[in-house]
């Protein structure tokens, strides 16, 4: 049953792969990131309990807890143009639609 | 089925690698960059390499992601397109790459246990560490007691960079402040 389960979850790999390649809009390739991170932490745990060693999930967590941060640091980008906020940089050149990107 | 991971995730790597060659989108290039970090975690994950898909999932996935996105904040978003094909850069790779695998053909086998890697100080770490040093994971015994001076230089050259890295775009800064005041009273 975790074999079946791994190789869904490859499966949707690769559709998320696909997304993030293909993706026309910035948003796509966003979500498309974010959710292959997701899988990613899925593969490891079931990786775990597929060798018979679950102690390696604290390296799951970890990657959920970037992942996190790194959709969050990326959707910054988009929206203000820098990591910092909406401050300085954002109010001389005001660029707040991340559409311009794609 | 441990195989068919690997094979699945190797080939993964191959299709973002070839992507993110042929994509001019520089922010699509970054979010695949961080996919390929990803994929290569979790093979070393599969490769029993656990502190080595630590650092990749932290730097590779996380900080990297974001330095190359406040890099292209400095810079433009779109590749320029090559202008001709550079067959002697071609040439020069080719050969470098022959060279590299020329010289893995005498390495050992994988996960042999003869190879002059787990031969040489391997077994006095796993069998002195515990009571010389003391903590349970010897790869932070060796990294942090044993190599320790190794592990100082490393951090001392990364601090160096980043402080390099911040003079310069301090610079950058400046000059692009001047211009905007300049710009601003005509």
């Amino acid at each position: 049953m975790i074999t079946t389960g791994c190789l869904l979850v490859l499966m949707t790999l690769a559709l998320a792969l696909l997304r993030a390649v293909r993706g026309p809009t910035v948003y796509d390739r966003i979500v498309a990131v974010n959710a292959f991170g997701t899988m990613t932490v899925l593969l490891l745990v079931l990786l775990g309990f597929l060798t018979d060693r679950p102690e390696f999930q604290d390296i799951a967590l970890l990657y959920a807890l970037i992942n996190f941060a790194g959709t969050i640091a990326v959707l910054k980008f988009v929206k203000y143009s820098n990591l910092a906020g909406p401050s300085a940089a954002a109010d001389h050149r005001p660029r707040s639609e991340g559409d311009r990107i794609s | 089925m441990e195989q068919v991971i690997d094979i699945v995730l190797l080939a993964f790597m191959v299709v973002t690698a070839i992507a993110m060659i042929r994509l001019r989108n520089l922010f699509a290039v970054v979010m695949l960059s961080g996919i390929f970090s990803l994929l290569s975690a979790a093979m070393f994950v599969v490769l029993d390499a656990v502190d080595v898909a630590f650092t990749e999932a932290a730097v590779g996935a996380g900080i990297s992601t974001v330095l190359m996105l406040s890099t292209l904040a400095l810079t433009f978003r779109e590749e320029r397109p090559a202008t001709r094909a550079d067959w002697p850069a071609l040439l020069v790779v080719t050969v470098t790459g022959a060279a590299l695998i020329y010289g893995t053909l005498d390495m050992p086998h994988f996960g042999d246990p003869d190879a002059p890697i787990h031969q040489h100080v391997a077994p006095r770490y796993i069998v002195d560490s515990p009571h010389e040093v003391g903590p349970p994971n010897m790869v932070t015994s060796v990294l942090a007691s044993y190599r320790g001076y190794d592990t100082l230089g490393e951090t001392t050259v990364i601090f160096t960079a980043g402080i390099g890295v911040m003079v310069l775009l301090a610079g950058v800064n400046r000059r692009r402040r001047a211009d905007r005041e300049r710009g601003n009273r005509p």
